[in-house]
């Protein structure tokens, strides 16, 4: 799985980044407003997969509650463009906001020493706090400078604008790119990262905790960087999400979105970056086909996508696809050693 | 030889050293000192607390009394990365390897820890030659038969460069060949690191031992050169009369 080296696995990275450059400039030539403006939804929560991929399928931490961070990003850019009348610096408090906030929480998760279940249940927790918490907020008493927080009814986003020009808003269309541009960027740092010493050092951890202290690494410093980064990238997530729907609930901290996400990591696979990206797209447009008929239940699906993986694909579906591609490519592979070793000696 | 022997650097010392596990003293009240460019093997039956001590020494476990000083810094509490920071190799009982890595990774994230990127590149290449590793180089440690993956464990301490070298069971599980050379490499590492090794098997102790010490009942019963001990009638007794 981890055969090549580090710029063999850019060169993946690099490949998918310019597909994806490629659907960015072409999709709104070809699709409807209304399916870009829904595309636009899906590659926020592509992005919020990708974070999950990272401090999970990487750092080996399983966050139950990504879109603790996630929600997080998008309540604190809400609230700030509306108290600062402009999108520009309320992009940057969210994403401060939800790290500042990871390393808070990851701080005492880490060096508490909490071991792997106890932080999936305490991720959770903190999520449904939110959820109760935030739902609470109706009434005209619950304002953070001029926005409220209106409860359950959640608050209208001001939409992205123009960087230092409050005055032009981008339009939906516009508004996609950004999203395109801001998942391509998200993957493509992600994907660097993993091939950083840090990176290496993470999935190191992921392997053998022990082992890496042993190496003389502060394992809990690492796992408290990839931590707040990863919430970081679910921020960037959120920011889109609460511009692609137009305002954002408390709804986003619920226990239904919070097992989502996990299952779109667990379907497009752990230890990869593309797979649940690309998951996260085909089960969000399976779910909307789904909502367009009366047949079968919705969740029913889902959950039997869920158990046919676990049982069926336990490695989801990138690590599976491309086990079978090494394989064929693996004769090839051998030649290209010895021609290597051929000229070292 | 002669000249360092006079003032001999003592680089692990541990002074009343005890650990208690609810009523079961694993080890209880031990005086222990290594010297400078010593290869010092640790023996005793099971249960005898060797185990126990070495993970006082590695910072796994903290001393219910006592303390630990190496290389004159008090380290009875110190956090495990923090005594392998001040370059000391550990290798532990049950291989403590990265898995789903490759063997190049495993030793690359060990060099790494210690040098530059390319200084770290050249460092793996030159563990995994000097183990005889090449041929698994890109394979997935786990793998491995069991005695290559001590190997990959052994590499990943070498490839750091360490002056102190602590090893539990380096030849636990490995074939005859394996346990020979495990042993050369130990020598090998002795001529730059003093080294704690505790081991089982009494072959093994006698193809590298110089000086050994034997643990009994969480105490230190005597250390001498392996032939006083292997003459010794306590110690046959306690250990090696299992086996004569």
């Amino acid at each position: 799985m981890n055969g090549g080296g580090s710029l063999r696995q850019m060169r993946g990275v690099f490949i998918f980044a310019m597909i994806g450059v490629v659907f960015m400039f072409v999709a709104p030539y070809v699709l409807q407003l209304f399916t870009i403006i829904n595309l636009t939804t899906a590659i926020a929560l592509a992005v919020l997969a990708l974070s999950l991929a990272l401090v999970w399928g990487y750092g080996g931490i399983l966050c139950f509650g990504q879109v603790a961070f996630f929600g997080l990003g998008a309540y604190a850019y809400t609230i700030a463009a509306i108290n600062f009348g402009g999108s520009t610096w309320a992009i940057l408090v969210a994403i401060l906001a939800a790290s500042a906030f990871a390393t808070l929480l990851g701080y005492f998760m880490f060096y508490g020493r909490v071991s792997d279940v106890y932080l999936g249940v305490i991720t959770l927790t903190v999520t449904l706090i939110f959820f109760s918490l935030i739902r609470r907020t109706s009434g005209p008493e619950y304002k953070i400078g001029n926005a409220l927080m209106g409860g359950f009814n959640g608050v209208t986003s001001p939409p992205l604008n123009l960087p230092w020009d409050s005055s032009s808003f981008l339009f939906p269309e516009q508004v996609f790119y950004v999203a395109m541009a801001a998942l391509i960027l998200c993957y493509v740092f992600c994907g660097w990262l993993v091939t950083t010493h840090f990176g290496r050092v993470c999935v190191g951890i992921r392997e053998n905790e022990l082992r890496a202290e042993l190496l003389g690494y502060d394992t809990r410093l690492y796992k408290l960087g990839i931590f707040t980064i990863s919430a970081g990238v679910a921020a960037v997530g959120g920011v889109l999400f609460c511009n692609g729907v137009g305002r954002i609930t408390p709804d986003v901290f619920n226990l239904y979105n919070a097992a989502l996400t996990i299952i779109w990591v667990i379907v497009g696979g752990r230890g990869t970056l593309i797979g649940p990206v690309a998951a996260t797209f085909g089960l969000f447009y399976l779910t909307s086909a789904l909502g367009g008929q009366s047949l079968f239940n919705n969740n029913l699906v889902l959950g039997l996508i869920l158990i046919f993986f676990v049982l069926l694909v336990p490695k989801g579906v990138a690590p599976t696809l491309s086990g079978w591609f090494t394989k064929r490519r693996k004769p090839q592979r051998v030649t290209r050693r010895r021609r290597r070793q051929g000229r070292a000696l | 030889m002669s000249g360092k022997r006079d003032r001999r650097e003592v680089i692990v010392e541990t002074r009343n050293l005890s650990m208690h596990f609810g009523g079961v003293r694993a080890v209880e009240q031990v005086d222990f000192t290594l010297y400078d460019n010593e290869l010092r093997c640790l023996i005793g039956p099971n249960g005898a607390g060797k185990s126990t001590f070495f993970k006082c020494l590695t910072g796994q476990l903290s001393p219910t009394h006592g303390e630990v000083i190496i290389r004159g810094q008090d380290t009875t509490y110190a956090e495990t990365h923090d005594i392998a920071g001040m370059g000391v190799g550990i290798k532990t009982q049950v291989p403590n390897v990265f898995d789903e890595l490759s063997v190049d990774e495993n030793i690359w994230l060990s060099a790494r820890r210690w040098h530059k990127a390319k200084r770290a590149r050249s460092v793996t290449s030159e563990t995994i030659e000097r183990l005889q590793l090449g041929d698994t180089r890109r394979d997935i440690v786990g793998r491995l038969a069991h005695g290559q993956r001590q190997w990959v464990e052994l590499g990943m301490v070498v490839a750091a460069e360490p002056w102190l070298v602590l090893l539990d069971e380096p030849a636990a599980g490995m074939t005859h060949e394996e346990t020979a050379r495990t042993a050369e490499l130990i020598k090998e590492i002795n001529t730059q690191a003093a080294l704690i090794v505790v081991e089982h098997d009494m072959q093994f102790i006698r193809m590298i031992s110089q000086q050994v010490t034997v643990f009994h009942e969480g105490q230190i019963l005597m250390e001498d050169t392996m032939e006083v001990i292997s003459k010794d009638k306590r110690a046959r007794e306690v250990y090696l009369g299992h086996r004569a």
